[in-house]
């Protein structure tokens, strides 16, 4: 096995120097130039020599390739015949296209040097006029079948089909025959008919190959046993290959199946136990035989140890099948994996990243550390005290308090709010009292009031604001009508001035005179609205709209402020896309790469105005501030699309995705005839994500009992929303 | 609640009519010891109506004698290098439950093995403090049944005191713990000494030959005060020592108490002999001097004619190993349950086998013979005789809180106490519990924390330490419903770890990785999965060693040096992989970025983005958490990203690379070992 092993080493490592050499064909200098007594003077009894003769110096491409490709191993040369010399070799015109192989001074065979085309053929043609004993040429069945029965119960037989020689997989075949020639008997042909013996459908144009067991076959009117090579002929494949079928069919392992290791382990394929115990052993012996030959090439079957519960082959062997199916599709990065991906894809998410920054020591300075003891005295300190309680183990909540510094450090001076921290994992007593049942919780304790737990996004922006906010009393009570209107301008109350945020003014009527004039300044003045009425300020524009109220219940009312809240033709974002997902409809998305046109805007925002709030969302996103709308994109279409594209993504009925054809232009007509296409099924989707339809769940999570709680529950909802009431 | 108020109505009615002079508890608890006030606490904080019996003045009268050398070997661990209130009772073995922080036993004792007077005097406080009502110098002496068919289990039980008192109980909570000696009756057996009255004294000792019968913890005890003054002490008993670190259990003799195996295997005279105490004889010589010898040559002898007339093991065999004369012989032979006071009525049976010092009851603690009667403490350790710590007060406090919970749940239709957590809480409730509760540590394979899924396994609702024993009866006996399958969290040793004859020393004794976390052998939490609750029939032919019937899916959580089971890699993330195959969910965390990316490609979010981003709470995460996220491959860095480039940009390819990788990890093959492995 060594010396073969030595061989199968020499025969790889020439070549790798051809794939190396090639390019530097430019380099004459390799060349040898010798004269004909020259080389006939150098030519080793026991060696091979292929020679090339030429008159002129001008060597065809034959003799360069011979020369490089054969170093080492085969000596090659290219011989110039001096203009005298009529001898054999340089004499006659014909014999200059000719390369001659030698063995000794003996003339073994002559090739025409358009057979001689490129490696491939050169070292299939040397090898194939080498190896002619090692590698059996026929050509009719009966040549084949006589060969099979002369080796029954001798050696192997390796039967290669090649559809033509001198090609690369000829080539192959060859180079493996140079190190297995004298284990295996080796069988080539060019013939497709012979090829129909081996019972599947032959695929001829494709070259192939059969390791045929005849060593241990008995019967001579059966043909040997054949396990066919599954893949492309390379020498790779072969070997590996023929180093599977020299394995023992079955191993018997008497240790831990995970200590075994066999040659199957060694190539990276699927070994099968076959669990056995002495009383069943001969059976299970005999199933794991079957099942050897079955998966003969695949894997490997051991049979260890004791037990063995097997209820079908089949079963073992449409495992092992699938797993191969997947690992190929994975390999061939196919798009239509996606499913797949979801479920295989294992990252940890958020763990991984926290985990990548455990050893970073956070600046935990600014935010107190609570413990069982110092709880209740802590929250007697500040007029506000917010509480992070969290796990130190537990990775959403590492990465919550990385937020929390942040907002600690943008908080650093700001009087009456204390920023503090409780260890669950250290003080679960606090944390029980508190009644926090998840990691990681926010809670802010005002002084004589109940503890508001935060449930908006978990962000260092967001926290901030809500932290902000939640200073001012809420709801606010203002009393003049100066009051009212600086609150609408977003001046009052002054510590929120630097916040954008969103406002409502609740504006109700008591029976005062004073407040008479109230309602005729608001009725009168800008809102038109009569008590009782919400005013809403939006943060991003400047306009404010008047709401009436009629009699709605809190919930009600909770539903129409974040309904109004909602733009009509919003930049989506990461934070703000959950708001629009609730409303159940579809989306209308014009992706852009920075801020859009003027003109797409306007179109856009008539189409929003127009009747689209009632059936669809239409929006836009800026790759810029939100770039995972790549990933989104790439999702939809595998590749980005030009920019701006507009899409119409169905994500609730179906998950079908729809492209704005991007040779018109967006305009609100275009746009209209095009989703009156699209209603009419006249369109193609241009992607379609997901196969079965489930709806995420959608949830009413208000349920209050009067208005200022509502009021409350609002804001905590919507960190940059203040809420005030206007009582005159 | 109306049942128990009407009843007493009846009652009271019955008191009027003047039948007998009795006074009525819906709870009777017999004996002030720490299972008995553990269950006062349970049945006060719930506001029940019930009275403890006890025979001293005092509570924990057995501590107030025993251990006659008063050295407790409960460890009193007073650091841990935590504060986790929970946790840290993993390592106080005698502190009893309560919410009153000043009733932790490290309180009372510096001492690791604290004086027996230290107990004493906590188990005083404790009544006190917390305002037990406790009948003391009250014996009951006579307990009966009195049938009537509107009483709660069908008849009430009737307890006569020492002055002819009686007391009349719905349900008679058994606290009386073990505390009758146990003695052998052999020839000769009259010049034994009994533990209960020996001298604790080291000099009465001096210069003596000692044979010592028993080898328990008593026994050693007693030998380890004596050891340096005797001639030499030799011990004598059926059975071969067993050692609490090579068994795991606290009851076989505890390192504090080996010094005898130290010099018996040091040669230093003392011994240990295995024997027959029912084949021995004792006859004592003209000098005083005590021999051994066999009943057999005792049989047709007249014993009266003296030392000389008897014939003595080493008179046919001259080198028999106790030849030698002891001058004491000292019995150490434990205690047992007192069977006496009970009517027969109420078929209170002694155990079989090695259980026989203990009444036979149900794995619900309640009495073979008698509905509504419950053995506590450590009475009731034949559930897990031998194998986990009921039997001692680290481990029947949790029990008796079992029982308490289970009997709310009869009586007074309060459910057992539960929590509903989101589904993406489920890897975290589970950490949290492993990593620091004590009832499920210190009654390993008895107690289990059960989790009830939710329809879609969308929610979970979650059981603390409830007796696995009952597992099938889980919907009775707790009010709580398993529509959709459920976890059972339990700790385990390795099987065939422990054993009197097992080396619990040897190399590659622990494992470290998480593929092999089956073989773990020191205790490590497993998580059993049931598509359904398991059936009766199922839990009967439960496989011997298990505690529990054949799962449909099976976790060990790999055994930890520290017990700190909160890493990421090993331990918490193939929990969660084993979750989510017994699922079918994914139960990663998202931060929003990625949950924005799924809402608009997929039809179904994972619960973390459905349960918080879809209702605003996503995770935002900081800048520095997204660079690790798109540095691990988590994240694409879709800022950076060339779209001209239409190839897989590289991070893309780094998580493919990490995609395959974690693919690699052999979660479910190593399933398939942990099943091929018990399935036989």
């Amino acid at each position: 096995m060594s010396a073969q092993e030595d061989r199968w080493v020499s025969s790889f490592s020439f070549l790798l120097f051809c794939a190396v050499s090639i390019p530097m064909l430019g380099s004459a200098s390799l060349l040898q130039e010798l004269s004909p007594h020259e080389y006939f003077s150098g030519l080793q009894a026991s060696k091979a020599s292929l020679a090339y003769f030429s008159h002129t110096g001008m060597y065809s491409i034959a003799c360069i390739y011979m020369s490089l490709g054969f170093q080492g191993r085969l000596m090659s040369d290219c011989v110039k015949c001096p203009k005298e010399d009529v001898s054999r070799y340089c004499g006659k015109e014909n014999a200059l296209r000719k390369a001659y192989l030698f063995r000794g001074n003996v003339l073994i065979r002559e090739f025409p040097t358009d057979a001689l085309f490129d490696v491939n053929s050169i070292v299939a043609n040397v090898l194939f006029a080498l190896l002619f004993n090692e590698v059996k040429y026929v050509e009719t069945l009966m040549d084949l079948q006589n060969i099979e029965n002369a080796l029954k119960g001798k050696s192997n037989m390796v039967f290669a089909y090649v559809p033509a020689t001198g090609t690369a997989e000829h080539r192959a075949v060859m180079e493996v025959a140079f190190v297995y020639g004298t284990v295996h008997q080796f069988v080539l042909t060019t013939e497709a008919t012979l090829l129909k013996d081996t019972g599947k459908e032959p695929d001829v144009s494709s070259a192939q190959l059969l390791f045929c067991h005849c060593q241990q076959a008995t019967d001579l009117a059966q043909p040997c046993r054949r396990t066919p090579l599954e893949q492309d002929l390379t020498v790779l494949n072969i070997h590996r290959h023929l180093k599977l079928m020299g394995a023992p069919l079955v191993t018997e392992v008497a240790e831990d199946p995970e200590k075994v290791s066999t040659v199957h382990l060694q190539l990276g394929l699927p070994l099968v136990f076959i669990l056995s115990q002495k009383e069943t052993y001969e059976a299970d012996r005999r199933t794991a035989e079957f099942l050897a030959w079955k998966l003969l090439g695949k894997a490997g079957v051991g049979v260890p140890i004791k037990y063995l519960v097997l209820e079908d082959t089949e079963e073992v062997i449409t495992l092992l099948e699938d797993k191969s199916k997947v690992k190929q599709i994975q390999e061939n990065e196919d798009e239509d994996e996606e499913d797949e991906d979801e479920k295989e894809n294992d990252n940890q998410g958020v763990v991984e990243a926290v985990s990548r920054d455990k050893k970073r020591e956070l600046p935990l300075d600014q935010i107190l550390t609570l413990t069982e003891e110092t709880f209740h005295s802590a929250m007697l300190e500040a007029a506000q005290t917010v509480v992070l309680f969290y796990a130190s183990w537990e990775a959403v909540s590492l990465a919550v308090l990385q937020s929390y510094t942040e907002v600690a450090d943008h908080l650093k001076g700001t009087q009456g709010i204390l920023l503090s921290r409780v260890n669950c994992w250290d003080w679960p007593g606090v944390c029980t009292m508190e009644n926090v049942t998840q990691f990681p919780t926010i809670k802010i304790y005002k002084k004589g009031e109940q503890p508001i737990t935060y449930n908006g996004m978990l962000g260092t922006e967001e926290l901030t604001s809500f932290i902000v906010l939640s200073q001012v009393s809420c709801p606010l009570k203002l009393a003049t009508i100066d009051e009212a209107e600086r609150y609408l301008r977003g001046e009052l109350p002054s510590e929120l001035s630097s916040y954008h945020h969103s406002l409502v003014l609740g504006v109700f009527s008591t029976a005062t005179s004073k407040g008479e004039f109230g309602w005729i300044f608001f009725r009168s003045h800008k809102y038109a609205v009569s008590p009782p009425a919400l005013l809403l300020a939006r943060s991003s524009s400047q306009s404010v709209e008047g709401i009436a109220l009629s009699k709605q219940t809190a919930q009600d009312i909770v539903q129409m402020i974040r309904y109004e809240l909602l733009d009509l033709f919003p930049e989506i974002t990461v934070q703000n896309l959950p708001h629009y997902l609730q409303l159940r409809k579809p989306f209308l998305i014009l992706f852009s790469d920075g801020d859009i046109g003027q003109t797409e805007s306007k179109e856009m925002l008539k189409l929003a105005k127009e009747k689209s709030q009632q059936t669809f969302v239409s929006c836009w996103l800026n790759l810029k501030n939100t770039p995972v709308g790549r990933g989104v994109l790439k999702a939809y279409f595998a590749t980005i699309p030009s920019l701006p594209a507009l899409v119409w993504v169905n994500l609730h009925a179906g998950g079908q995705v729809f492209k704005f054809p991007s040779e018109q232009s967006i305009t609100e007509m275009n746009v209209l005839s095009w989703l009156e296409k699209l209603k009419a099924g006249l369109e193609i989707p241009s992607s379609k994500w997901m196969k079965n339809l489930q709806s995420p769940s959608v949830r009413n999570c208000f349920s209050l009992g009067n208005f200022q709680h509502f009021y409350r529950q609002e804001s905590m909802r919507k960190p940059n929303l203040s809420l005030s009431l206007f009582l005159p | 609640m109306a049942r128990g108020l009407f009843l007493r109505l009846v009652l009271s009615a019955l008191c009027a009519a003047g039948a007998a002079a009795f006074l009525y508890h819906d709870y009777c608890v017999l004996g002030a010891g720490p299972a008995g006030l553990q269950a006062a606490y349970f049945l006060q904080r719930a506001g029940r109506d019930y009275v403890v019996f006890e025979r001293s003045h005092a509570p924990g009268s057995f501590f107030a004698i025993y251990p006659r050398h008063r050295k407790l070997i409960s460890i009193n661990k007073r650091h841990t290098g935590k504060s986790n209130s929970e946790f840290n009772l993993r390592h106080d073995w005698n502190s009893l439950l309560s919410h009153e922080p000043r009733l932790l036993f490290r309180r009372y004792s510096r001492q690791f093995f604290p004086h027996a007077d230290a107990m004493v005097r906590y188990l005083e406080d404790f009544a006190a403090i917390l305002g037990l009502r406790v009948r003391y110098d009250t014996a009951i002496v006579h307990v009966t049944l009195e049938k009537e068919p509107r009483a709660w289990n069908g008849h009430y039980f009737v307890l006569s005191d020492q002055n002819r008192q009686s007391y009349k109980c719905s349900c008679l909570l058994v606290a009386t713990g073990t505390w009758v000696p146990n003695v052998v009756n052999f020839p000769g057996s009259e010049y034994v000494e009994g533990y209960e009255t020996v001298s604790t004294n080291p000099e009465d000792f001096a210069g003596q030959t000692v044979l010592i019968l028993g080898r328990g913890n008593s026994a050693f005890e007693t030998a380890e005060n004596i050891l340096g003054v005797t001639n030499f002490i030799h011990m004598v008993s059926r059975s071969r020592v067993r050692l609490s670190w090579a068994t795991h259990y606290v009851g076989d003799l505890r390192a504090i108490n080996n010094g005898l195996l130290d010099t018996y295997q040091l040669k230093s005279l003392d011994g240990l002999l295995e024997g027959d105490l029912e084949d021995l004889a004792i006859v004592k010589d003209k000098k005083g001097k005590l021999h051994i010898t066999l009943r057999f040559y005792l049989e047709n002898k007249n014993i009266s004619a003296g030392i000389d007339g008897i014939t003595l093991p080493q008179d046919e065999l001259d080198n028999f190993a106790t030849r030698a004369p002891y001058d004491r012989v000292i019995r150490c032979l434990g205690w047992k349950f007192d069977f006496s006071i009970y009517n027969r009525s109420l078929r209170m049976m002694p155990g079989r086998g090695n259980k026989s010092k203990y009444p036979q009851i149900k794995p619900n603690y309640e009495s073979r013979g008698t509905r509504g009667l419950f053995v506590l403490g450590t009475a009731s350790h034949s559930v897990d005789f031998r194998k986990s710590a009921g039997g001692f007060i680290h481990g029947f406090r949790y029990t008796t809180r079992a029982v308490h919970r289970l009997l709310e749940n009869r009586h007074h239709g309060v459910p057992w106490p539960s929590a509903v957590y989101p589904i993406t809480q489920l890897t975290n409730s589970i950490i949290r519990r492993v990593n620091e509760a004590s009832g499920l540590y210190q009654m390993f394979s008895v107690l289990a924390d059960i989790i009830l899924l939710r329809e879609n396994a969308t929610a979970f609702e979650y059981l603390e330490e409830y007796p696995v024993g009952i597992l099938a009866e889980l919907e009775t006996q707790t009010g709580r419903k398993a529509p959709a399958g459920l976890f059972v969290v339990v700790m385990e040793y390795g099987r065939n770890f422990s054993g009197d004859d097992k080396d619990v020393f040897y190399y590659n004794r622990a494992v470290g990785e998480a593929q092999h976390a089956w073989q773990s052998n020191f205790l490590h939490p497993v998580i059993y999965y049931y598509k359904r609750l398991p059936t009766e029939r199922e839990m009967r032919l439960h496989p011997p060693d298990w505690p529990l019937p054949r799962p449909d899916a099976i976790h060990h959580i790999v055994e930890d040096f520290l017990t700190d089971w909160t890493a990421p890699n090993a331990h918490i993330l193939p929990l969660r992989r084993f979750l989510e195959n017994c699922l079918s969910t994914d139960l990663r965390n998202f931060f929003a970025e990625s949950c924005f990316l799924f809402a608009l490609t997929r039809q179904k979010l994972p619960p973390f983005c459905q349960q918080g981003y879809a209702r605003l709470q996503g995770l935002i995460g900081n800048e520095r958490l997204r660079r690790h996220a798109v540095e691990a491959g988590l994240l694409e860095d879709y800022a950076v990203m060339d779209f001209s480039d239409d190839k897989l940009p590289d991070s893309r390819q780094g998580s493919q690379d990490q995609l395959l990788r974690d693919h690699v990890i052999p979660l479910r093959p190593l399933h398939h070992f942990v099943n091929a492995k018990d399935e036989f």
